[in-house]
């Protein structure tokens, strides 16, 4: 089951942020299609929002056609955003924790991996290079 | 949207300062309403007088139609939290669920017991000796099992370490989610509860500046930075709210009907903190020269 | 809400039983031992026995005697003050108002539950005192002169004094809103009132009567007589014969307690000069002969007008009393009720 949270900080608005988390669930197939999203009790249980809020996120992900609601019965996932790809995230995760572990054995503090892989991602971005 | 709260010209005065004066406003049912102003800007006493522990001295207000207190019905469908959670403290924890039952008739004493099981009170225990914490949540278990349309409460965070803020928040809203529940909290401070509500209210110097629902407010008020000009204007149809300057940049607090659109202003939303602290400075009749030298600080 | 004021008062009931246990206990204990030697004196033979029989009888238990009559006058104000006074204010001063009033029950309501449930307890506890003392004392009390000597601190009037006491707490405290205060407030006003009704107002409840016999001197002076000893004696007022009142007896002042020689007469002092012959050698050395005494008293034909209550009408005078303060409880409730509605906070 998908856990949320709200970043106070970053500005966007907050059914927006439930929206992407969604989307990112959806995405990393942590949601699989069918697949029963929280009722609005339970996200507000754990988030502490307004439940206005989570309805607005689900409406907003119906009206992308992400999901379905079925009154009485809850707000399901209708479709999987994963691409054939998804099989290869397995073997891509753990490459990066190897990655990861390397860097911090040679002493990188979490600042400077970030840095280091968001200057790296944004040059070998396919917008960057052409 | 109907109705739960209205004030009309609501004013009270004690000896010779009025705590509150010419309050009107008009409160929907259904909503998580934040009132917010500064310590002292009446907010205790627009809630007092919204449950009927306080008489006006001016004006009227009405809720659900009716006088506040006035029978057992109306006291009824309104809950209270006060802000220093008093309770009996010789009495236990399930003597105050009791208390609940007896005075309550649509009393939910199996939620309150679950409540109160899951929030892993003793029930053998003297409210006296309950942490700050705690005694919120029992007088929100109380508030919640009474069944009310309408919760008020009074500063209820504000003592509370961040743990307990956020238990008190969770519980709150799932009881909304789960009975379409009206709640009215007050904070002097609104980033403590504006990720719960949905509605707005801004009182200073014991006057209404600002109420609304807050994806409006959110999309009707707008930040206008420019290059430094003390005198500068905003663009037409648009009202100022606060207005701050540095060194080299003045920053306006607007709110317009429509979209703003001016090459000379570089245009941003506003967070809801920033939009309050507007309004209270406007509220408070300080403008510029204190929020300058705050800005010129940030920067 | 009448399972809350009962819950609230649960400890002061609990030590109201107590102590009215240990009363109980003490009284029942003693009382065998007074009873036999109260049947020394009922039976005895001969003057000196008899004597001596009484002084036995009041030597027993005497200061449990004068302590459950000091206690009986002090429950109604322990009452007024542990009950009456926070009940009102300790929920203003805690703040548990707050709590209280936003529940489902009207302001009202809630005030009337509370002063009935405590009232009510308050009226049983000072009844169940007062029937202890006045069971414990019945032997004593044959033994006084007027059933009016202990009337402070027996049968009924007590429980009149309780509910007043009580109302009189609970109005102060709603008004003072802080129990301290509240309470040594209700102490004072409550005995303020009870001495000022039990000195001056109480023998005004009925018209007395009165009761006129001659004036007489004797070798211990002038006789005070009530129609009956039993009968409660208000005052002797001395009159002449036209009607003429000349004076109080007993007032101090020396009034009608003897004679003075002024410029060659007797007189005798608050009426005048004797109408009768005094030898001279009397009028000299100041030794006037109890013949004299007598002759000169009688010349005036004094009068002497008691008033006076009844004995009979004890029982009246505790049933109004009682239902007087069970009145003015009832109007201090009534008025904190409004208070407590219209006033706060």
């Amino acid at each position: 089951m998908i856990e949320f949270y709200l970043d106070t900080k970053s500005g966007v608005a907050p059914y927006l942020q439930l929206v992407q988390q969604v989307r990112r669930a959806l995405k990393l197939g942590l949601i699989g299609e069918g697949d029963r999203l929280p009722t609005i009790k339970e996200v507000v249980g754990t988030v502490a929002i307004n439940p206005n809020t989570v309805a607005k996120a689900y409406r907003e992900l119906e009206h992308e056609g992400l999901v379905a609601a079925r009154t009485g019965v809850g707000t399901f996932a209708v479709k999987s955003l994963s691409d054939p790809s998804l099989a290869e995230h397995g073997r891509l995760r753990v490459g990066l924790e190897s990655w990861l572990a390397e860097a911090r054995a040679a002493g990188l503090d979490e600042e400077s991996i970030e840095a280091l892989f968001r200057e790296r991602f944004r040059a070998s971005s396919p917008i960057e290079a052409s | 949207m109907s109705t739960a709260v209205e004030a009309c010209g609501l004013g009270k005065r004690y000896r010779q300062r009025w705590a509150l004066s010419d309050c009107s406003l008009t409160v929907p049912t259904g909503h998580v309403i934040g009132l917010v102003g500064p310590n002292g800007a009446g907010k205790t006493t627009l809630l007092q007088l919204a449950v009927g522990l306080l008489a006006p001295s001016s004006g009227t207000i009405q809720v659900f139609g009716r006088p506040p207190a006035t029978d057992a019905e109306t006291l009824g469908r309104v809950g209270f939290v006060a802000q220093d959670t008093p309770n009996y403290s010789s009495l236990s924890v399930a003597d105050h669920l009791r208390l609940g039952a007896r005075l309550n008739p649509r009393w939910d004493g199996d939620a309150a017991r679950h409540r109160i099981e899951r929030l892993g009170l003793d029930p053998a225990q003297h409210a006296g000796k309950l942490s700050g914490g705690q005694r919120a949540q029992l007088a929100l278990t109380m508030a919640l099992a009474k069944r009310p349309d309408l919760l008020i409460l009074d500063e209820p965070v504000a003592s509370l370490d961040p743990l307990a803020r956020r238990e008190f928040l969770q519980v709150l809203m799932e009881d909304v989610a789960a009975h379409d529940l009206g709640v009215m909290l007050s904070s002097h401070l609104v980033a403590d509860i504006e990720r719960v509500c949905d509605y707005l209210i801004v009182l200073v110097d014991s006057r209404v500046q600002l109420s609304g629902d807050v994806d409006e407010l959110l999309a009707s008020h707008h930040r206008l930075i420019g290059p430094r000009d003390p005198e500068a204007q905003p663009p037409a149809c648009q009202e100022v709210i606060d207005a701050s300057h540095t060194e080299r940049q003045t920053t306006l607090i607007v709110r317009s009907d429509g979209p703003v659109v001016d090459p000379a202003w570089t245009i941003e939303p506003t967070s809801l903190e920033d939009l309050v602290l507007a309004y209270m400075a406007r509220g408070s009749g300080s403008h510029g020269s204190a929020r300058a030298s705050q800005a010129g600080a940030a920067t | 809400m009448t399972w809350l004021a009962w819950r609230q008062f649960r400890t002061q009931a609990v030590a109201a039983l107590v102590l009215l246990g240990a009363v109980a206990i003490t009284l029942a204990v003693t009382r065998p031992g007074l009873v036999s030697s109260f049947q020394n004196v009922l039976y005895c033979k001969g003057v000196l026995a008899c004597a001596s029989a009484r002084r036995g009888f009041f030597a027993r238990d005497s200061l449990l005697r004068h302590l459950a009559n000091a206690l009986a006058v002090a429950v109604p104000a322990l009452i007024g003050v542990f009950w009456g006074a926070p009940l009102i204010a300790r929920e203003l001063e805690t703040g548990s108002f707050r709590l209280a009033w936003t529940q489902s029950v009207t302001r009202s309501r809630w005030m009337l539950v509370k002063l009935g449930v405590v009232g009510t307890a308050s009226m049983l506890a000072a009844g169940l005192f007062s029937l202890a003392v006045t069971w414990w004392s019945s032997m004593y009390d044959q033994l006084q002169d007027s059933p009016f000597q202990q009337y402070d601190s027996r049968d009924i009037v007590l429980i009149g004094y309780a509910a007043f006491a009580f109302t009189l707490g609970v109005a102060l405290g709603a008004i003072l809103r802080r129990t301290l205060p509240a309470m040594a407030a209700t102490f004072l006003v409550f005995f303020a009132v009870h001495i000022t009704f039990s000195t001056w107002l109480r023998q005004r409840l009925l018209s007395p009567l009165h009761a006129t016999s001659p004036f007489q001197w004797t070798s211990m002076g002038y006789q005070l007589g009530p129609p009956n000893p039993a009968d409660w004696a208000l005052g002797t007022e001395v009159v002449t014969p036209t009607g003429h009142a000349l004076g109080q007896l007993g007032q101090g002042g020396s009034l009608f307690e003897g004679f003075q020689i002024h410029a060659g007469t007797l007189i005798f002092q608050g009426v005048g000069a004797c109408r009768v012959k005094v030898p001279a050698e009397s009028l000299r050395t100041g030794n006037i002969s109890q013949a004299v005494q007598q002759a000169c008293v009688a010349s005036f034909h004094l009068r002497q007008v008691t008033t006076y209550q009844p004995a009979s009408r004890y029982w009246t005078f505790q049933w109004i009393e009682m239902g007087l303060f069970i009145v003015l409880a009832l109007l201090l409730a009534a008025a904190s009720t409004w208070w407590v509605r219209r006033r706060l906070p």
